[in-house]
């Protein structure tokens, strides 16, 4: 089968679903590439690159649509080309079947299988074909970049010869993939980065990109998984709070980055028109959220304005076309990775299993029939979050009362083991005579401080320890030498052995673990 | 000299002895430590040698010095992976000779009891006074040894205590000979490591101990020496078949455990001779053993008796089934993943030590460093076979020991490694512990390199360790399998990482 990739249309659009790369990996699934020419050429691939990847180049649009069976491309389809779409043709690009509805029936009437590459199930197996994270993650990266193109200052701290800079502050509202790729290009430009999101349980990863996540003290945290990683709208008590200490930051803020989106819904306004009013000129606000209205207040839709107070707000929709190149790349990856499920035999034809969660997901059209929405997948997307068990708080007085309990339980048990080893102790004295409790005492006393001392011995000289206390323990050697002198042959021959014994093990002992010390190095 | 000098000198090599142990809180001062020892040690010596009643000098100095050859040879010559193995065979030692100076101390209350018959008198007669014995005339015990004498001055209770301690010296002694015998051929691999017992199993250790304890009280009721020879064999018995009955993979608290048993009898025997400084020494090497085993146990999350009795004791129920399968990556993979990686934690274990890898495993470290990756190593308590033994290991291949951390220190920071990877070590990591209630080793502390974002197992083939438990680790999803000799796999590595 055929496979082939138009020239967007769409004003301003560079990105092109076919790159001479994944053309390859294509052919490689048994599939012929086609290409309108020029298609590649506004993300800088050329015909001649698509050519030598073995890809044919097709003059017009109409000789494409017409010749390929399966068309890739990333805008969703205008009327006019959607008309085009036979029966048995597939098509594979973004949709977004929810707002779309007129193309949707349109597609339904062409006969047409439609693939949207923005309803790919958000679960491990369909990362790789996750076209909204590719664009999300450049969307994040370029936020910053132009972020710093309208900011007129270093990101990073810096104390040159010619004064102290001070690091710009980078505030990242919302870390899903797009907040999260923020974060990491803020933090590695070196920025003091901050970062919010409503469900409490990316602190984690906010913190893991090099961000401190703004804590808000509220009882009702949101679940994340239960909606498929994505953010659900929260209550108006909620929302004050936030929105009271986005307020309380703002002044101190340089660089503002929201990507606070709910899906199927419009942006929430997090950052009002009195935030932007006190924040200092010159600061930059990048809105990612403008194409359903912005999370700003005062974002204009596909435009960069400056407020009376000087601060830039961007409001471009068009991130990822902006860096056509990377763009297109990765997405060009995603649809190669749908091509491979769809292609379980490898031969160049298309299996269009409904029974597949991803493909099912990903399927609008099919066969004559709407099948959006789809139904929930079967495996979840993210397991739900074990319910934590908070610890209870205890008030400074139940605290005393046990700490009380707990000291006079170890006081008991204290007083208890003394009194114990202090009646033995007294029974041996009845019996023994008194030269032997004067040993005996040294005996108690040594075994304390043999406690005390190995306590503190690091765990990674357990072995010297070892090979230390070996050598030591052939202090036997004084009894041997004692007794050698004695006028008995059993005695003098056992005490010989004796001595021989105990002086390897003192050498050996000794020199073992000197040898073992030594290898010990800091780096 | 009098006998104050030696106590003197008694007193400062106590003083040394305890300084040599308590610098080992540290690397640096370990270093130092040791010659605190080696000096105690030297005082001690010289001083007993000055002592009172002391004869033989030339042959005491001929022999330590035939000692020190031998000494000298076999530190110099053992591989850091045969340690476990020398320390082992080194506590046999100090058993045998507490055996032996034990016998001459009941040899020698003997003699001295035959002498007072000969002179007419009752040994440990008490004077008037009711605790204070007589004594020998002053001419006979002139002639005696000083050891002699110090028998000579007792009473009958005196004499009994004196009995007990040596029984005490020579059983533990006993049994920590041939127990450490054993120990030793099980870490050399000449004895099959796996938990063999007699039939009768513990009911025959059982039988052993009850039997020594009647000869105990034989003995002290003047049976005469024989008893003592029986005694004497039957701890040798107890200590073979005990340590016989107890599993490779236990082996570090074993060690440890003899580790503490030579010092109590070198107590004992100091008990027996009145000698403090063997008193003192014996109570350190002995509770030094006990924490040491204490520390091992609780590694293990196991009890001191269930170690000591042998073997896991059985899974408690159905244990979890484990499901997926081992995903086999080779070289190439491995080192592409190192390259991306930025931290990386090394989990080495025994297996390491027998393919003598940690060469490889150093120089992999230190090309993995020079990327300016993060890499450093998590010890398990209990890996290896003889506590810390895999510090030492990784300090003679020169592995800087500050990044090689112990498990509490390290065990948060999996989630944020990237790559981990396991070199010859099964249970220490194996997630069972906590997952699975009826596993044979639930609840023992486990590294959790699950957590990190990859996992390579470097393992010479498909099946379960030392314990033989199943590892659910090479099942899970970020886990791929790097089979093949620990020393070449690493090899292989070192010039594929750049």
């Amino acid at each position: 089968m055929k496979i082939g990739s138009p020239k967007e249309i769409a004003k301003d659009e560079a990105r092109v679903a076919m790159t001479p790369e994944s053309a390859a990996q294509l052919q490689k699934l048994g599939y012929e590439c086609l290409l309108q020419s020029g298609a590649g050429e506004a993300a800088g691939f050329s015909d001649d690159a698509y050519e030598k990847a073995g890809v044919e180049i097709v003059k017009t649009a109409a000789t494409l649509w017409k010749n390929a069976d399966i068309i890739a491309k990333v805008r969703p389809p205008e009327p006019a080309e959607a008309k085009r779409l036979k029966k048995d043709k597939t098509l594979i690009s973004f949709f977004y079947p929810a707002q779309n509805e007129e193309l949707l029936e349109l597609c339904k009437e062409q006969d047409a299988n439609v693939i949207a590459m923005d309803m790919v199930p958000r679960i491990s197996r369909a990362q790789k074909m996750d076209a909204l994270s590719s664009m999300a993650n450049i969307a994040g990266y370029r936020a910053v970049i132009e972020a710093g193109n309208n900011f007129g200052r270093f990101f990073t701290g810096q104390v040159t010869a010619a004064g102290k800079v001070p690091p710009a502050k980078v505030l990242v509202v919302g870390a899903g993939v797009a907040g999260l790729a923020a974060i990491g290009t803020a933090t590695s430009l070196g920025a003091i980065t901050y970062a919010f999101d409503v469900r409490p349980e990316v602190a984690e990863q906010i913190e893991s990109m090099g961000a401190e996540f703004v804590f808000l003290e509220f009882e009702e945290a949101q679940d994340g998984a239960a909606t498929g990683g994505y953010a659900a709208p929260s209550s108006p008590e909620f929302r004050e709070k936030q929105l009271a200490k986005f307020r309380e930051l703002a002044p101190d803020i340089d660089i503002v980055i929201t990507t606070a989106l709910i899906p199927g819904r419009d942006a929430p306004v997090l950052w009002t028109k009195d935030m932007v009013e006190k924040m200092k000129p010159g600061s930059v606000i990048v809105d990612l959220a403008a194409e359903r209205g912005g999370n700003c207040e005062l974002t204009v839709t596909d435009e960069k304005i400056v407020t009376d107070n000087r601060v830039t707000i961007v409001g471009y929709t068009d991130f990822p076309s902006r860096m056509a190149a990377q763009s297109s790349t990765l997405y060009a990856t995603n649809v190669r990775h749908m091509m491979a499920d769809l292609t379980p035999e490898k031969d160049g034809k298309v299996v269009h299993d409904m029974e597949d969660d991803v493909i099912r997901g990903a399927t609008v059209t099919f066969e004559g029939a709407i099948t959006y929405p789809p139904p929930p997948p079967k495996i979840q997307a993210i397991a739900t979050q074990p319910k934590k068990e908070v610890p209870k708080e205890l008030t400074p007085e139940e605290r005393a009362v046990e700490e009380k309990a707990a000291f006079r339980k170890q006081t008991i048990t204290h007083v208890s083991l003394l009194g114990i080893g202090a009646l033995l102790v007294l029974a041996v004295g009845l019996v023994a005579p008194a030269s032997f409790m004067q040993h005996f005492i040294v005996f108690v006393l040594s075994v304390f401080v043999g406690f005390q001392v190995i306590w503190n011995v690091s765990h990674s000289l357990h072995t010297p320890l070892m090979a230390v206390t070996n050598a030591i323990s052939s202090i036997i050697i004084l009894g041997a030498l004692i007794q050698i002198g004695s006028s008995s042959i059993i005695i003098t021959a056992l005490s010989v052995l004796a001595i021989f014994m105990a002086a390897i093990n003192i050498f050996g002992g000794f020199l073992v673990t000197r040898r073992m010390l030594a290898m010990f190095q800091k780096s | 000299m009098d006998f104050g000098f030696t106590t003197a000198a008694y007193v400062v090599a106590a003083v040394l002895f305890i300084f040599s142990l308590g610098g080992l809180s540290g690397q640096e001062s370990a270093k130092r430590a040791v010659w605190y020892g080696i000096v105690g040690m030297f005082i001690a010596v010289v001083a007993t040698m000055l002592g009172p009643g002391q004869g033989m000098w030339a042959l005491s100095i001929v022999l330590i010095a035939g000692g020190a050859v031998v000494g000298y040879q076999l530190a110099t010559r053992v591989q850091m992976t045969q340690m476990p193995e020398l320390v082992a065979i080194m506590h046999s030692l100090v058993g045998l000779a507490a055996v032996f100076v034990g016998f001459n101390a009941d040899i020698m209350i003997n003699t001295i009891a035959g002498i007072y018959a000969d002179a007419g008198q009752v040994m440990g007669a008490v004077g008037p006074d009711g605790y204070t014995a007589i004594g020998l005339p002053k001419e006979i015990s002139d002639g005696l040894s000083s050891f002699g004498q110090l028998i000579a001055k007792k009473s009958s209770v005196e004499i009994t205590i004196l009995r007990v301690e040596l029984v005490l010296g020579i059983w533990i002694g006993a049994v920590t000979f041939t127990g450490s015998v054993i120990a030793y051929g099980k870490l050399a691999g000449r004895v099959d490591s796996a938990a063999t017992q007699l039939p009768g199993g513990h009911l025959l250790n059982a039988v052993a101990a009850v039997l020594s304890v009647v000869f105990v009280f034989m003995y002290l009721g003047g049976s005469g020496s024989w008893t003592l020879v029986i005694l004497t064999l039957l701890a040798l018995f107890i200590g073979y078949h005990l340590i016989m009955g107890i599993g490779g993979a236990d082996m570090p608290v074993v060690v440890s455990m003899l580790n503490s048993y030579s010092g109590w009898a070198a107590a004992a025997i100091g008990f027996s001779l009145g000698n403090d400084l063997l008193i003192l020494v014996g109570a350190l090497v002995g509770s030094s053993g006990a924490i040491l085993s204490y520390i091992m146990c609780k590694a293990m999350n196991r009890s001191f008796i269930s170690v000591i009795l042998g073997g896991f004791g059985g899974a408690a129920g159905e244990q979890m089934a484990v499901d997926g399968e081992q995903v086999a990556i080779d070289a190439a993979g491995v080192a592409a993943t190192l390259n991306d990686a930025d931290s990386v934690v090394i989990v080495p274990g025994y297996g390491m030590a027998v393919a003598q890898a940690q060469q490889a495993v150093s120089e992999l470290t230190t090309k993995l460093r020079e990327q300016g990756k993060k890499v450093r190593f998590a010890i398990h308590p209990v890996a290896g076979r003889l506590p810390g033994h895999m510090n030492v290991l990784l300090a003679e291949a020169k592995v800087p020991y500050d990044i090689v951390l112990e498990m509490d220190e390290i065990n948060e920071d999996f989630p944020e490694t990237d790559v981990a990877i396991i070199i010859g070590s099964n249970d220490i990591v194996n997630p069972a512990a906590q997952d699975d209630p009826n596993s044979p080793i639930a609840g023992m502390p486990v590294l959790e390199v699950w957590k990190a974002k990859q996992v390579f197992v470097s393992k010479r083939g498909q099946g379960t360790g030392y314990s033989g438990i199943e590892n659910p680790l090479f099942y899970k999803e970020n886990t791929r399998m790097f089979f093949g000799d620990a020393k070449a796999s690493m090899s292989q590595l070192i010039p594929l990482v750049e």
